[in-house]
């Protein structure tokens, strides 16, 4: 499959099937600047912020560290380092809240900030042109930068794939309700995600770019055009209000036409999507030295008095920054982190904000009604309608309740995007993203039992075999040993020694002449007395 | 005559055919028995013995020749349900008398009261305890299947079966969706 590159060139923008227009509430958060959140007194730093594995803790408690600081190395397996936020003391390494659907623990590093916000940074890369391709890598690695759009996959780790690239797609579309992370980071940084599209562009050693903008961002919109005409390299892409325009295979279909084969890449059509946070980010590594320690959070809602969209320091507490918000709690609080159609109901405000966290939503009652019950599926089709992957949603559900993971798997579940259009549309407000989100986690979870399971026959095999061959081994030695004995007995009696054989012969006929003498004893006896 | 050409015809075909068949049967022989290798492959390989016999692939092969397919504790209705597909019998509830399904277990060595013996090694059917003679032992947590079968030779009852930990990477989902709803507000 190849792309249409005249065509993309000539600025043709195509369509992906289904979407939905929730309302947008973006005016609640998008009126002011990104306001610098202040310093919390404690930070809690997850060590996995990514989708890959944690880094290895090289800080102990009690050490003094500096803001910038990495707090972990990275390891194997897509591992990214963790940074210090502030300057200040580790208190704590221990289990701790993480921002994750379940609620459960997982290692976080504790750290009190002693006030000073001392930071640290890397020498800066000026003139990166000038460097290698894997000492940029190397430093967008070491800055700990993962996709800032929700997914936190490694940036360096995706660029680092030696593949023809055909365009670079810049992911500015935001297209979920109430987000206005990036819009605001795009009015006011845009120099700064240029030239952080330039660096990922010297990086894919590819020289275009579509940056794609969402039609309701028009301030975002104006500042790229007025910049934009030196360089030639980026092209602007606006794109028309749809939910989910935003989500990477769609954007490359509203892009470039073409649809991302089933559980393939991007990469398989020439193309890497990243999101404008991300270029924000890679500028600062690069240009600035600065390891991602703060991102754009929106905190938006109708129970906050001051929604809008803060520069916070990772690791800053949900409570921490919905206190400075103006935080009005109802007694049924929800607070969800992400937005409406795919974030999460956060189990207590103690969870920390992390890399992939760009918003916090704080609805009244009324704007967000908690779920109603479910209730039967009327075959609507009205899921299937709006289903951008073009998946039957309807189907699914039946299948994800009976547990048929052969049949799941034929109706492709695994190309939900969970973007949760479905569920939106569904008259009998089925939930019907949390049965593909269970079921998705539990054929994950039987592959793994899958993988478990053979690894366990394999050792059960390789142990039987062990003691079998050790019982053969056993068997044999004992075989060569009385063999020895044997030869050795012979050589000896070879030798002119007594042969034990001759020792045995003589003690048998011993024995059969004692028999022999008592026999004729008795004989003798009974004769005698017969005599008598 | 043609009734005399008509029997040697046949008969030199079936020969023909008779050797054929002959030469496939020993150039294409089948090691083991296929169905107990697919038997096998549905079973947990937990190696616990609970259904009798002393593994997964023993209890594969009386599958195989006839035995009951419920007598799989660990593996539970899932496991019996694949079997029943598998071999076309019907689904039987499981048979209490082997034990019932619990959740997923590994064994942890309390090691401070570990004397040494190396009995739970020699009783552990993967190879999933690490050990010497007089030395400590340790379970190797992730090759261990959840057996039971090092509790019952430990002389001083330092094995404890604990359920496998919910980690964030293995947790179930179970949440309440978050849907939008078009309300009325002064705000748009």
């Amino acid at each position: 499959m190849t792309i249409a590159i005249k065509e993309i060139d000539s600025g043709q923008l195509w369509n992906f099937p289904g979407g939905i227009h929730p309302p947008e509430r973006k005016q609640l958060s998008n009126q002011g600047s990104i306001t610098p959140l202040p310093l919390a007194q404690t930070f809690t730093i997850p060590i996995k912020q990514h989708s890959g594995a944690a880094g290895d803790i090289i800080v102990a408690v009690g050490d003094r560290v500096l803001g910038g600081q990495p707090l972990t190395h990275a390891g194997l397996n897509n591992g990214l380092p963790v940074h210090a936020p502030t300057s200040g003391t580790i208190t704590a390494i221990a289990a701790g809240r993480i921002a994750h659907p379940s609620g459960l623990a997982d290692t976080v590093i504790t750290l009190t900030a002693d006030g000073e916000d001392t930071l640290v940074t890397m020498p800066p890369l000026l003139d990166y042109r000038e460097h290698g391709r894997s000492e940029l890598l190397e430093r967008i690695k070491q800055a700990g930068i993962a996709g800032l759009g929700g997914a936190g996959f490694p940036t360096a780790q995706k660029l680092a794939l030696q593949r023809p690239i055909e365009y670079i797609i810049i992911n500015g579309v935001e297209c979920e309700p109430y987000i206005t992370a990036d819009d605001c980071l795009m009015r006011e940084h845009a120099q700064t995600i240029i030239d952080g599209i330039e660096i990922l562009l010297h990086l894919a050693g590819c020289d275009k770019a579509l940056l794609a903008i969402e039609a309701n961002k028009p301030e975002a919109i104006a500042q790229f055009e007025q910049l934009l005409p030196q360089h030639p390299q980026i092209a602007l892409r606006v794109v028309p209000v749809k939910y989910p325009s935003g989500g990477e295979k769609q954007l490359i279909q509203l892009l470039t036409g073409q649809q991302v084969p089933s559980r393939g890449l991007p990469l398989d059509l020439g193309l890497v999507v990243q999101n404008v946070g991300t270029a924000y980010a890679v500028a600062r590594a690069v240009l600035a030295g600065e390891p991602l320690i703060q991102r754009v959070v929106t905190v938006t809602g109708e129970q906050v008095s001051q929604p809008g969209n803060y520069w916070v320091r990772l690791g800053t507490s949900v409570a921490d920054l919905l206190a400075h918000c103006g935080f009005q709690p109802t007694p049924t609080q929800r607070v969800i982190m992400g937005g409406p159609m795919m974030g999460f109901t956060l189990p207590d405000l103690a969870v920390p904000v992390v890399k992939i966290t760009n918003c916090i939503l704080v609805p009244s009652h009324a704007e967000l009604p908690p779920a109603g019950p479910e209730m039967n599926c009327i075959r609507c089709g009205a899921c299937a309608d709006v289903c951008p992957a073009q998946l039957l949603p309807q189907q699914l559900q039946w299948l994800a309740k009976a547990k048929d993971y052969d049949g799941l798997e034929q109706h492709h579940l695994f190309d939900c995007i969970e973007c949760g259009a479905c569920a939106y549309v569904c008259p009998s407000e089925i939930p019907l993203v949390h049965y593909y989100r269970k079921a998705k986690a539990e054929v994950r979870q039987l592959a793994r039992e899958k993988v478990k399971s053979e690894i366990a026959r394999e050792r059960f095999e390789a142990r039987q075999e062990r003691l079998e061959r050790e019982k053969q081994e056993r068997l044999e030695r004992h075989r060569l040993a009385a063999e020895a004995r044997k030869r050795a007995q012979a050589e000896a009696v070879a030798k002119g020694a007594d042969d034990p054989q001759d020792a045995i012969q003589a003690a048998i006929a011993r024995a059969k002449a004692r028999k022999a003498a008592q026999a004729a004893a008795a004989a003798k006896q009974s004769d005698d007395e017969s005599n008598v | 005559m043609s009734f005399l050409t008509a029997l040697i015809i046949l008969g030199v075909l079936a020969l023909i055919f008779g050797l054929i068949l002959g030469f496939a049967a020993v150039r294409f022989h089948v090691e083991g028995d296929p169905i107990v290798e697919q038997i096998d492959a549905l079973l947990p390989q937990t190696q616990c013995g609970q259904c009798g016999y002393p593994g997964c692939r023993p209890y594969a092969e009386a599958i195989a020749n006839g035995e009951e397919i419920n007598k799989c504790p660990p593996g539970g209705e899932t496991t019996i349900k694949n079997l029943s597909e598998l071999l076309g019998v019907e689904a039987k509830p499981l048979d209490a008398a082997h034990g019932t399904e619990t959740v997923k277990k590994v064994a942890v060595i309390r090691e401070d009261e570990c004397i040494g013996c190396t009995k739970c090694i020699q009783a552990c059917p993967v190879d999933a305890i690490l050990g010497a003679a007089k030395h400590m032992h340790t379970v190797i947590a992730h090759e261990c299947t959840g057996c039971d079968l090092c509790v019952e030779p430990c002389p001083v009852d330092c094995i404890d079966m604990v359920p496998v930990p919910v980690r964030p990477d293995n947790w179930q989902w179970d949440l309440q969706q978050i849907p939008v709803r078009v309300v009325e507000s002064g705000n748009e």
